[in-house]
Protein backbone atom coordinates (compact mmCIF):
# COMPACT_ATOMS: atom_id res chain seq x y z
CA UNK A 1 0.00 0.00 0.00
CA UNK A 2 3.21 2.39 0.54
CA UNK A 3 3.23 3.10 -3.49
CA UNK A 4 -0.28 4.03 -3.48
CA UNK A 5 -0.23 6.59 -0.48
CA UNK A 6 2.80 7.89 -1.67
CA UNK A 7 1.08 8.87 -4.85
CA UNK A 8 -2.11 9.52 -3.84
CA UNK A 9 -2.42 13.11 -6.00
CA UNK A 10 -0.99 11.12 -9.23
CA UNK A 11 -3.22 8.63 -8.66
CA UNK A 12 -6.46 11.50 -8.22
CA UNK A 13 -5.37 13.71 -11.02
CA UNK A 14 -5.05 10.81 -13.51
CA UNK A 15 -8.15 9.42 -12.38
CA UNK A 16 -9.72 12.79 -13.22
CA UNK A 17 -8.29 12.76 -16.78
CA UNK A 18 -9.72 9.10 -17.35
CA UNK A 19 -13.00 10.55 -16.13
CA UNK A 20 -12.85 13.44 -19.09
CA UNK A 21 -11.39 11.55 -21.61
CA UNK A 22 -14.49 9.07 -21.31
CA UNK A 23 -17.37 11.37 -20.65
CA UNK A 24 -17.35 13.32 -24.68
CA UNK A 25 -17.02 9.86 -26.21
CA UNK A 26 -19.97 8.32 -24.09
CA UNK A 27 -22.32 11.25 -25.08
CA UNK A 28 -21.22 12.16 -28.19
CA UNK A 29 -21.83 8.44 -29.17
CA UNK A 30 -25.26 8.82 -27.64
CA UNK A 31 -26.04 12.20 -29.66
CA UNK A 32 -24.31 11.19 -33.12
CA UNK A 33 -26.58 7.28 -33.00
CA UNK A 34 -29.57 8.95 -32.69
CA UNK A 35 -30.13 11.25 -35.71
CA UNK A 36 -27.99 8.39 -37.51
CA UNK A 37 -30.44 5.72 -36.12
CA UNK A 38 -33.43 7.96 -36.89
CA UNK A 39 -31.52 7.60 -40.79
CA UNK A 40 -31.15 3.93 -40.97
CA UNK A 41 -34.66 3.37 -39.89
CA UNK A 42 -36.17 5.18 -42.99
CA UNK A 43 -34.01 4.19 -45.75
CA UNK A 44 -33.79 1.15 -45.95
CA UNK A 45 -30.46 0.67 -48.36
CA UNK A 46 -28.70 3.13 -46.05
CA UNK A 47 -29.65 1.06 -42.60
CA UNK A 48 -27.53 -2.05 -44.20
CA UNK A 49 -24.42 0.14 -45.10
CA UNK A 50 -24.59 1.85 -41.45
CA UNK A 51 -25.33 -0.90 -39.73
CA UNK A 52 -22.81 -3.32 -41.27
CA UNK A 53 -20.05 -0.53 -41.12
CA UNK A 54 -20.57 0.02 -37.57
CA UNK A 55 -19.69 -3.52 -37.20
CA UNK A 56 -16.40 -2.81 -39.91
CA UNK A 57 -15.60 -0.03 -37.54
CA UNK A 58 -15.53 -1.96 -34.61
CA UNK A 59 -13.24 -4.56 -35.75
CA UNK A 60 -10.34 -1.98 -36.24
CA UNK A 61 -8.11 -2.58 -34.00
CA UNK A 62 -7.31 0.50 -31.30
CA UNK A 63 -3.38 0.79 -31.58
CA UNK A 64 -3.80 1.60 -35.21
CA UNK A 65 -6.46 3.46 -35.30
CA UNK A 66 -4.82 6.04 -32.29
CA UNK A 67 -1.68 6.45 -34.54
CA UNK A 68 -4.07 7.03 -37.76
CA UNK A 69 -6.09 9.63 -36.37
CA UNK A 70 -3.54 12.19 -35.78
CA UNK A 71 -2.45 11.71 -39.47
CA UNK A 72 -6.21 12.18 -40.39
CA UNK A 73 -7.13 15.08 -37.74
CA UNK A 74 -3.61 17.01 -38.08
CA UNK A 75 -3.48 16.90 -34.58
CA UNK A 76 -0.10 15.79 -32.11
CA UNK A 77 0.18 11.91 -31.50
CA UNK A 78 -0.13 13.39 -28.07
CA UNK A 79 -3.50 15.15 -28.48
CA UNK A 80 -6.15 13.99 -26.04
CA UNK A 81 -8.46 14.69 -29.48
CA UNK A 82 -6.71 11.41 -31.07
CA UNK A 83 -8.15 9.33 -28.27
CA UNK A 84 -12.02 11.63 -28.03
CA UNK A 85 -12.41 10.92 -31.65
CA UNK A 86 -11.18 7.11 -31.59
CA UNK A 87 -13.26 6.69 -29.01
CA UNK A 88 -16.45 7.77 -30.06
CA UNK A 89 -16.16 6.27 -33.38
CA UNK A 90 -16.15 2.85 -31.69
CA UNK A 91 -19.26 4.40 -29.63
CA UNK A 92 -21.08 5.12 -32.31
CA UNK A 93 -20.08 1.57 -33.72
CA UNK A 94 -21.86 -0.08 -30.80
CA UNK A 95 -24.27 2.57 -30.29
CA UNK A 96 -26.09 3.12 -33.62
CA UNK A 97 -26.89 -0.34 -34.20
CA UNK A 98 -28.15 -0.58 -30.37
CA UNK A 99 -30.37 2.25 -30.96
CA UNK A 100 -31.56 1.38 -35.06
CA UNK A 101 -32.92 -2.34 -32.50
CA UNK A 102 -34.29 0.04 -30.10
CA UNK A 103 -36.22 2.20 -32.41
CA UNK A 104 -37.37 -1.04 -34.39
CA UNK A 105 -38.82 -2.69 -31.52
CA UNK A 106 -41.27 0.41 -30.73
CA UNK A 107 -44.86 -1.29 -31.02
CA UNK A 108 -46.11 0.27 -34.37
CA UNK A 109 -49.40 0.25 -32.98
CA UNK A 110 -48.44 3.24 -30.39
CA UNK A 111 -46.59 5.14 -33.57
CA UNK A 112 -50.04 5.03 -35.47
CA UNK A 113 -52.01 6.60 -32.63
CA UNK A 114 -49.69 8.78 -31.95
CA UNK A 115 -50.08 9.77 -35.88
CA UNK A 116 -53.35 9.76 -35.84
CA UNK A 117 -53.75 11.97 -32.64
CA UNK A 118 -52.05 14.39 -34.99
CA UNK A 119 -48.57 14.73 -33.96
CA UNK A 120 -46.20 15.65 -36.39
CA UNK A 121 -43.70 13.51 -37.01
CA UNK A 122 -40.60 15.49 -36.07
CA UNK A 123 -42.15 15.53 -32.81
CA UNK A 124 -43.83 12.04 -33.29
CA UNK A 125 -39.99 11.09 -33.14
CA UNK A 126 -38.88 12.88 -30.52
CA UNK A 127 -41.60 12.45 -28.50
CA UNK A 128 -43.45 9.12 -28.70
CA UNK A 129 -40.74 6.95 -30.77
CA UNK A 130 -37.79 8.14 -28.98
CA UNK A 131 -38.55 7.60 -25.22
CA UNK A 132 -40.03 4.33 -25.87
CA UNK A 133 -36.81 3.04 -27.54
CA UNK A 134 -35.33 4.42 -24.51
CA UNK A 135 -35.04 1.60 -22.62
CA UNK A 136 -33.15 -0.48 -25.46
CA UNK A 137 -30.99 2.28 -26.11
CA UNK A 138 -29.91 2.40 -22.34
CA UNK A 139 -28.48 -0.94 -22.27
CA UNK A 140 -26.42 0.01 -25.36
CA UNK A 141 -25.16 3.22 -23.35
CA UNK A 142 -24.06 1.19 -20.79
CA UNK A 143 -22.28 -0.93 -22.81
CA UNK A 144 -20.44 1.88 -24.52
CA UNK A 145 -19.23 3.65 -21.15
CA UNK A 146 -17.66 0.62 -20.09
CA UNK A 147 -16.05 -0.64 -23.16
CA UNK A 148 -14.88 3.21 -23.35
CA UNK A 149 -13.54 3.57 -19.71
CA UNK A 150 -11.56 -0.01 -20.70
CA UNK A 151 -10.14 1.74 -24.35
CA UNK A 152 -9.04 5.07 -22.75
CA UNK A 153 -6.07 3.39 -20.90
CA UNK A 154 -4.95 2.10 -24.46
CA UNK A 155 -4.17 5.86 -25.12
CA UNK A 156 -1.31 5.62 -22.32
CA UNK A 157 0.45 4.11 -24.79
CA UNK A 158 0.94 7.07 -26.75
CA UNK A 159 1.55 9.11 -24.01
CA UNK A 160 -1.83 10.29 -23.32
CA UNK A 161 -2.12 10.22 -19.69
CA UNK A 162 -5.05 8.30 -17.67
CA UNK A 163 -5.25 5.28 -15.49
CA UNK A 164 -4.03 3.25 -18.46
CA UNK A 165 -0.24 5.04 -17.29
CA UNK A 166 -0.05 3.34 -14.14
CA UNK A 167 0.05 0.11 -16.19
CA UNK A 168 2.76 1.57 -18.20
CA UNK A 169 4.63 3.09 -16.06
CA UNK A 170 3.93 0.05 -13.27
CA UNK A 171 5.45 -2.18 -16.16
CA UNK A 172 8.48 0.18 -16.54
CA UNK A 173 9.13 0.59 -13.45
CA UNK A 174 8.74 -2.73 -11.70
CA UNK A 175 5.55 -1.70 -9.62
CA UNK A 176 3.09 -4.82 -9.16
CA UNK A 177 1.08 -2.63 -7.17
CA UNK A 178 1.15 0.41 -9.49
CA UNK A 179 -0.58 -1.90 -11.87
CA UNK A 180 -3.06 -3.01 -9.71
CA UNK A 181 -4.52 -0.08 -8.71
CA UNK A 182 -4.22 0.89 -12.34
CA UNK A 183 -6.36 -2.29 -12.75
CA UNK A 184 -8.73 -1.87 -10.36
CA UNK A 185 -9.60 1.89 -10.31
CA UNK A 186 -10.25 1.40 -14.03
CA UNK A 187 -12.86 -1.01 -13.16
CA UNK A 188 -14.26 0.67 -10.29
CA UNK A 189 -14.98 3.60 -12.71
CA UNK A 190 -16.20 1.60 -15.51
CA UNK A 191 -18.79 0.50 -12.80
CA UNK A 192 -19.69 3.28 -11.39
CA UNK A 193 -20.62 5.44 -14.97
CA UNK A 194 -22.41 2.03 -15.44
CA UNK A 195 -24.89 2.17 -12.55
CA UNK A 196 -25.08 6.24 -13.04
CA UNK A 197 -26.42 5.71 -15.90
CA UNK A 198 -28.73 3.05 -15.08
CA UNK A 199 -29.78 5.31 -12.56
CA UNK A 200 -30.74 8.33 -14.78
CA UNK A 201 -32.28 6.01 -16.95
CA UNK A 202 -34.83 4.95 -14.24
CA UNK A 203 -35.00 9.13 -13.24
CA UNK A 204 -35.95 9.74 -16.92
CA UNK A 205 -37.62 6.78 -18.33
CA UNK A 206 -40.31 6.50 -15.04
CA UNK A 207 -42.79 4.25 -16.91
CA UNK A 208 -40.35 1.51 -17.80
CA UNK A 209 -39.64 0.68 -14.32
CA UNK A 210 -41.41 -3.23 -13.14
CA UNK A 211 -44.99 -2.16 -12.27
CA UNK A 212 -46.06 -2.51 -8.82
CA UNK A 213 -48.00 -5.64 -8.25
CA UNK A 214 -51.60 -4.98 -7.07
CA UNK A 215 -52.06 -1.60 -8.92
CA UNK A 216 -53.88 -3.59 -12.36
CA UNK A 217 -57.38 -3.88 -13.25
CA UNK A 218 -58.74 -1.84 -9.53
CA UNK A 219 -62.86 -0.65 -10.37
CA UNK A 220 -65.00 -0.35 -13.62
CA UNK A 221 -63.51 -2.50 -16.60
CA UNK B 1 -61.45 27.44 -25.46
CA UNK B 2 -59.10 24.70 -24.52
CA UNK B 3 -60.30 23.02 -28.28
CA UNK B 4 -57.42 24.11 -30.44
CA UNK B 5 -57.47 25.20 -33.65
CA UNK B 6 -59.91 26.94 -36.05
CA UNK B 7 -61.84 23.85 -36.25
CA UNK B 8 -64.90 24.59 -33.77
CA UNK B 9 -67.18 21.46 -33.40
CA UNK B 10 -70.21 21.56 -35.92
CA UNK B 11 -68.01 21.94 -39.29
CA UNK B 12 -66.75 18.84 -39.39
CA UNK B 13 -70.23 16.56 -39.13
CA UNK B 14 -70.86 14.45 -41.80
CA UNK B 15 -68.37 12.38 -43.44
CA UNK B 16 -68.63 11.18 -47.39
CA UNK B 17 -66.92 9.12 -49.05
CA UNK B 18 -67.08 9.62 -53.39
CA UNK B 19 -66.29 6.81 -55.34
CA UNK B 20 -63.26 5.53 -53.62
CA UNK B 21 -60.81 3.39 -54.30
CA UNK B 22 -57.13 2.37 -52.52
CA UNK B 23 -55.01 -0.10 -54.98
CA UNK B 24 -51.21 -0.71 -53.87
CA UNK B 25 -48.09 -1.00 -56.30
CA UNK B 26 -48.42 -4.49 -55.93
CA UNK B 27 -51.54 -4.95 -57.71
CA UNK B 28 -53.90 -5.65 -54.42
CA UNK B 29 -57.22 -4.03 -54.16
CA UNK B 30 -58.37 -2.70 -50.68
CA UNK B 31 -60.93 -1.17 -51.93
CA UNK B 32 -62.45 -1.15 -54.99
CA UNK B 33 -65.27 1.44 -55.54
CA UNK B 34 -66.51 2.30 -52.62
CA UNK B 35 -69.50 5.58 -51.40
CA UNK B 36 -70.86 5.99 -48.22
CA UNK B 37 -72.66 8.85 -46.61
CA UNK B 38 -72.11 8.65 -42.45
CA UNK B 39 -74.91 11.30 -41.42
CA UNK B 40 -74.38 13.67 -38.41
CA UNK B 41 -74.98 12.60 -35.00
CA UNK B 42 -75.71 8.97 -35.69
CA UNK B 43 -73.31 5.68 -35.50
CA UNK B 44 -72.33 3.98 -39.03
CA UNK B 45 -70.93 0.40 -38.81
CA UNK B 46 -68.45 -0.36 -41.39
CA UNK B 47 -68.38 -4.40 -40.19
CA UNK B 48 -66.75 -6.82 -42.67
CA UNK B 49 -63.90 -10.03 -42.17
CA UNK B 50 -60.50 -9.29 -41.90
CA UNK B 51 -59.34 -7.83 -44.50
CA UNK B 52 -62.33 -6.25 -46.39
CA UNK B 53 -60.68 -2.98 -46.61
CA UNK B 54 -62.31 -1.90 -43.34
CA UNK B 55 -59.66 -0.29 -41.84
CA UNK B 56 -58.21 1.47 -44.71
CA UNK B 57 -61.87 3.23 -45.38
CA UNK B 58 -61.77 4.21 -41.56
CA UNK B 59 -57.80 5.69 -42.19
CA UNK B 60 -58.79 7.45 -45.39
CA UNK B 61 -60.97 10.02 -43.47
CA UNK B 62 -58.04 10.90 -41.46
CA UNK B 63 -55.40 10.99 -43.69
CA UNK B 64 -53.63 8.17 -42.90
CA UNK B 65 -54.26 6.53 -46.18
CA UNK B 66 -54.53 7.99 -49.22
CA UNK B 67 -57.08 6.67 -51.74
CA UNK B 68 -55.75 6.18 -55.48
CA UNK B 69 -59.11 7.72 -56.67
CA UNK B 70 -62.29 9.39 -55.50
CA UNK B 71 -62.27 11.29 -52.84
CA UNK B 72 -63.46 11.94 -48.68
CA UNK B 73 -65.32 15.00 -47.33
CA UNK B 74 -65.71 15.93 -44.40
CA UNK B 75 -68.51 18.09 -44.11
CA UNK B 76 -68.34 18.85 -47.45
CA UNK B 77 -64.98 19.54 -47.45
CA UNK B 78 -62.32 17.13 -49.69
CA UNK B 79 -59.87 16.25 -46.67
CA UNK B 80 -57.19 15.92 -49.11
CA UNK B 81 -56.98 19.37 -49.08
CA UNK B 82 -55.93 19.94 -45.04
CA UNK B 83 -53.38 20.13 -43.65
CA UNK B 84 -52.88 16.15 -42.07
CA UNK B 85 -52.09 17.45 -38.72
CA UNK B 86 -54.51 19.96 -38.19
CA UNK B 87 -57.46 17.72 -39.39
CA UNK B 88 -56.60 14.55 -37.21
CA UNK B 89 -56.41 16.93 -34.84
CA UNK B 90 -59.85 17.35 -35.23
CA UNK B 91 -61.00 14.17 -35.74
CA UNK B 92 -61.20 11.41 -32.48
CA UNK B 93 -59.84 8.24 -33.07
CA UNK B 94 -60.09 5.34 -30.92
CA UNK B 95 -58.24 1.99 -32.03
CA UNK B 96 -58.03 -1.63 -30.46
CA UNK B 97 -56.47 -1.56 -26.82
CA UNK B 98 -56.81 1.90 -26.90
CA UNK B 99 -53.23 3.30 -28.33
CA UNK B 100 -52.11 4.72 -25.70
CA UNK B 101 -48.96 5.90 -25.25
CA UNK B 102 -47.34 3.65 -22.68
CA UNK B 103 -44.69 6.80 -20.97
CA UNK B 104 -47.56 8.90 -20.65
CA UNK B 105 -49.89 8.82 -17.27
CA UNK B 106 -53.39 8.48 -17.65
CA UNK B 107 -54.07 12.32 -17.65
CA UNK B 108 -51.38 13.01 -20.29
CA UNK B 109 -52.41 10.34 -22.32
CA UNK B 110 -55.90 11.89 -22.34
CA UNK B 111 -54.83 15.66 -22.89
CA UNK B 112 -52.51 14.51 -25.55
CA UNK B 113 -54.40 16.59 -28.38
CA UNK B 114 -54.76 19.75 -26.09
CA UNK B 115 -51.32 19.61 -24.83
CA UNK B 116 -50.05 19.56 -28.72
CA UNK B 117 -52.39 22.40 -29.63
CA UNK B 118 -50.54 24.28 -27.00
CA UNK B 119 -53.60 24.75 -23.99
CA UNK B 120 -51.82 24.73 -21.03
CA UNK B 121 -51.21 21.72 -18.85
CA UNK B 122 -52.90 22.65 -16.02
CA UNK B 123 -56.26 23.70 -18.30
CA UNK B 124 -55.46 20.56 -20.28
CA UNK B 125 -55.18 18.34 -17.30
CA UNK B 126 -57.95 20.06 -15.43
CA UNK B 127 -60.17 18.96 -18.29
CA UNK B 128 -58.96 15.42 -18.45
CA UNK B 129 -60.29 14.93 -14.89
CA UNK B 130 -64.12 15.91 -16.21
CA UNK B 131 -63.38 13.74 -18.73
CA UNK B 132 -62.16 10.61 -16.53
CA UNK B 133 -64.94 11.46 -14.77
CA UNK B 134 -67.31 11.23 -18.50
CA UNK B 135 -65.85 8.05 -19.18
CA UNK B 136 -66.40 6.30 -15.72
CA UNK B 137 -62.71 6.13 -14.81
CA UNK B 138 -61.89 6.98 -10.46
CA UNK B 139 -59.79 9.96 -10.66
CA UNK B 140 -57.15 8.17 -8.59
CA UNK B 141 -55.72 6.34 -11.97
CA UNK B 142 -55.01 9.66 -13.46
CA UNK B 143 -51.35 9.04 -12.19
CA UNK B 144 -51.37 5.70 -13.23
CA UNK B 145 -49.15 4.40 -16.41
CA UNK B 146 -51.37 2.23 -18.99
CA UNK B 147 -49.63 -0.97 -18.26
CA UNK B 148 -51.25 -0.43 -14.61
CA UNK B 149 -54.62 -0.74 -15.96
CA UNK B 150 -56.65 -3.81 -17.58
CA UNK B 151 -57.89 -3.59 -20.85
CA UNK B 152 -60.95 -2.02 -20.26
CA UNK B 153 -60.04 0.80 -18.56
CA UNK B 154 -57.11 1.31 -21.28
CA UNK B 155 -60.24 1.09 -23.71
CA UNK B 156 -62.02 3.85 -21.73
CA UNK B 157 -58.86 6.40 -21.46
CA UNK B 158 -58.77 5.56 -25.32
CA UNK B 159 -62.15 6.84 -25.79
CA UNK B 160 -61.02 10.25 -23.33
CA UNK B 161 -58.48 11.02 -25.11
CA UNK B 162 -60.46 10.30 -28.57
CA UNK B 163 -62.85 13.38 -26.89
CA UNK B 164 -60.53 15.63 -25.25
CA UNK B 165 -60.57 17.69 -28.30
CA UNK B 166 -64.11 17.90 -28.59
CA UNK B 167 -64.64 16.39 -31.67
CA UNK B 168 -67.43 16.39 -33.80
CA UNK B 169 -66.39 13.13 -35.72
CA UNK B 170 -65.02 10.06 -33.95
CA UNK B 171 -63.24 7.31 -35.82
CA UNK B 172 -63.57 4.02 -33.96
CA UNK B 173 -61.34 1.10 -35.18
CA UNK B 174 -62.30 -2.12 -33.69
CA UNK B 175 -61.94 -0.58 -30.23
CA UNK B 176 -63.33 -3.41 -28.33
CA UNK B 177 -61.72 -5.98 -29.74
CA UNK B 178 -58.73 -7.13 -27.50
CA UNK B 179 -60.98 -7.42 -24.41
CA UNK B 180 -62.60 -10.00 -22.75
CA UNK B 181 -66.64 -10.68 -23.75
CA UNK B 182 -67.71 -9.80 -20.78
CA UNK B 183 -66.01 -6.57 -20.60
CA UNK B 184 -66.35 -5.97 -23.98
CA UNK B 185 -70.34 -6.21 -23.25
CA UNK B 186 -69.93 -3.69 -20.85
CA UNK B 187 -68.46 -1.32 -22.88
CA UNK B 188 -70.64 -1.31 -25.62
CA UNK B 189 -73.70 -0.88 -23.44
CA UNK B 190 -71.33 2.25 -21.97
CA UNK B 191 -70.77 3.14 -25.16
CA UNK B 192 -74.17 3.60 -26.47
CA UNK B 193 -75.50 5.35 -22.83
CA UNK B 194 -72.54 8.12 -23.85
CA UNK B 195 -73.54 8.25 -27.77
CA UNK B 196 -76.68 9.22 -26.55
CA UNK B 197 -75.74 11.95 -24.60
CA UNK B 198 -72.70 13.10 -26.96
CA UNK B 199 -74.50 12.68 -30.00
CA UNK B 200 -71.06 12.32 -31.96
CA UNK B 201 -70.88 11.55 -36.03
CA UNK B 202 -69.18 8.19 -35.37
CA UNK B 203 -67.94 5.63 -37.64
CA UNK B 204 -67.11 2.47 -36.25
CA UNK B 205 -65.23 -0.90 -37.42
CA UNK B 206 -65.84 -4.19 -36.43
CA UNK B 207 -65.41 -7.51 -37.96
CA UNK B 208 -68.31 -8.84 -35.18
CA UNK B 209 -71.68 -9.00 -36.52
CA UNK B 210 -73.49 -8.66 -33.05
CA UNK B 211 -71.34 -5.61 -32.56
CA UNK B 212 -72.89 -3.81 -35.16
CA UNK B 213 -76.14 -4.78 -34.88
CA UNK B 214 -75.87 -3.49 -31.06
CA UNK B 215 -73.91 -0.24 -31.81
CA UNK B 216 -74.86 0.99 -35.92
CA UNK B 217 -77.65 3.59 -36.64
CA UNK B 218 -76.61 2.47 -39.78
CA UNK B 219 -74.74 -0.94 -41.24
CA UNK B 220 -73.03 -0.99 -44.19
CA UNK B 221 -71.83 -5.22 -44.56
CA UNK B 222 -68.56 -5.10 -46.60
CA UNK B 223 -67.55 -7.84 -48.96
CA UNK B 224 -63.74 -8.20 -49.96
CA UNK B 225 -62.72 -5.20 -51.66
CA UNK B 226 -64.82 -2.68 -49.62
CA UNK B 227 -67.82 -3.59 -51.72
CA UNK B 228 -70.88 -3.30 -50.21
CA UNK B 229 -73.21 -6.22 -49.92
CA UNK B 230 -75.89 -4.61 -47.98
CA UNK B 231 -76.50 -1.43 -46.06
CA UNK B 232 -79.30 -0.50 -43.54
CA UNK B 233 -80.78 -0.27 -40.08
CA UNK B 234 -79.94 -3.60 -38.35
CA UNK B 235 -83.58 -4.42 -38.40
CA UNK B 236 -83.91 -3.79 -42.13
CA UNK B 237 -80.68 -6.15 -42.50
CA UNK B 238 -82.10 -9.06 -40.33
CA UNK B 239 -85.49 -8.66 -42.09
CA UNK B 240 -84.45 -8.34 -45.80
CA UNK B 241 -80.84 -9.86 -46.20
CA UNK B 242 -80.02 -8.60 -50.14
CA UNK B 243 -78.12 -11.71 -51.24
CA UNK B 244 -76.54 -15.20 -49.57
CA UNK B 245 -72.77 -13.40 -48.33
CA UNK B 246 -75.41 -10.98 -46.06
CA UNK B 247 -77.43 -13.89 -44.54
CA UNK B 248 -74.36 -16.12 -44.27
CA UNK B 249 -72.39 -13.22 -42.66
CA UNK B 250 -75.39 -12.52 -40.28
CA UNK B 251 -75.70 -15.90 -39.69
CA UNK B 252 -79.12 -16.44 -40.93
CA UNK B 253 -78.39 -19.04 -43.17
CA UNK B 254 -76.91 -21.02 -40.59
CA UNK B 255 -80.01 -20.50 -38.30
CA UNK B 256 -77.77 -18.60 -35.37
CA UNK B 257 -80.20 -15.72 -35.42
CA UNK B 258 -83.38 -17.20 -36.11
CA UNK B 259 -85.69 -17.84 -33.24
CA UNK B 260 -89.16 -19.65 -33.21
CA UNK B 261 -92.19 -19.02 -31.27
CA UNK B 262 -93.44 -21.70 -28.95
CA UNK B 263 -97.06 -21.18 -27.89
CA UNK B 264 -97.46 -22.94 -24.74
CA UNK B 265 -99.51 -20.46 -22.12
CA UNK B 266 -100.14 -17.22 -22.24
CA UNK B 267 -96.66 -15.66 -23.44
CA UNK B 268 -95.11 -16.67 -26.78
CA UNK B 269 -91.85 -18.28 -25.76
CA UNK B 270 -88.87 -17.75 -28.26
CA UNK B 271 -86.04 -20.59 -29.04
CA UNK B 272 -83.12 -20.44 -30.53
CA UNK B 273 -81.75 -22.88 -33.26
CA UNK B 274 -80.99 -25.73 -30.28
CA UNK B 275 -84.57 -25.41 -28.99
CA UNK B 276 -82.98 -23.58 -25.86
CA UNK B 277 -85.72 -20.89 -24.63
CA UNK B 278 -84.18 -17.45 -24.91
CA UNK B 279 -86.69 -15.06 -24.07
CA UNK B 280 -90.29 -14.97 -24.57
CA UNK B 281 -92.38 -12.52 -27.24
CA UNK B 282 -93.18 -9.14 -26.55
CA UNK B 283 -95.89 -6.56 -27.65
CA UNK B 284 -95.15 -4.65 -30.65
CA UNK B 285 -93.84 -1.66 -30.48
CA UNK B 286 -92.54 -1.55 -26.78
CA UNK B 287 -89.22 -1.92 -27.52
CA UNK B 288 -86.95 1.29 -26.62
Amino acid sequence: MSWTLDNLDVIGQLLGRHLLLSLPPIVLSLLLAIPLAWVATRVRVLRAMLVGGSALLYAIPSLPLFVILPLVLGTGIRSQWNIIVALTLYGVALMLPATVDALAQVNPRVLDAAQAMGYPSLSRFLAVELPLAGPTMLAGLRVVAVSTVSLVTVGAVLGVPSLGSLFTDGFQRGITEEIVVGLVLTMLLALVLDLLIAHLGRLLLPWSRPLRRGAVGQGAP
Amino acid sequence: MWQGGDTPGEDLAVITFEHVAKSYPDGTRAVEDFSAEVPVGSTTVLVGSSGCGKTTLLRMVNRMVQPSSGRVLLDGRDVASQDPVTLRRGIGYVMQSGGLLPHRRVLDNIATVPLLEGVSKKDAHGRALELMDLVGLDRSMARRYPHQLSGGQQQRVGVARALAADPAVLLMDEPFAAVDPLVRRDLQQWLLGLQGELGKTVLFITHDIAEALLLGDQILILAPGAQVAQRGTGEEILAQPANDFVRDFVGLAAGERVLHPSGSGDRTVLLDAQGRAVGVLGEPGQHR
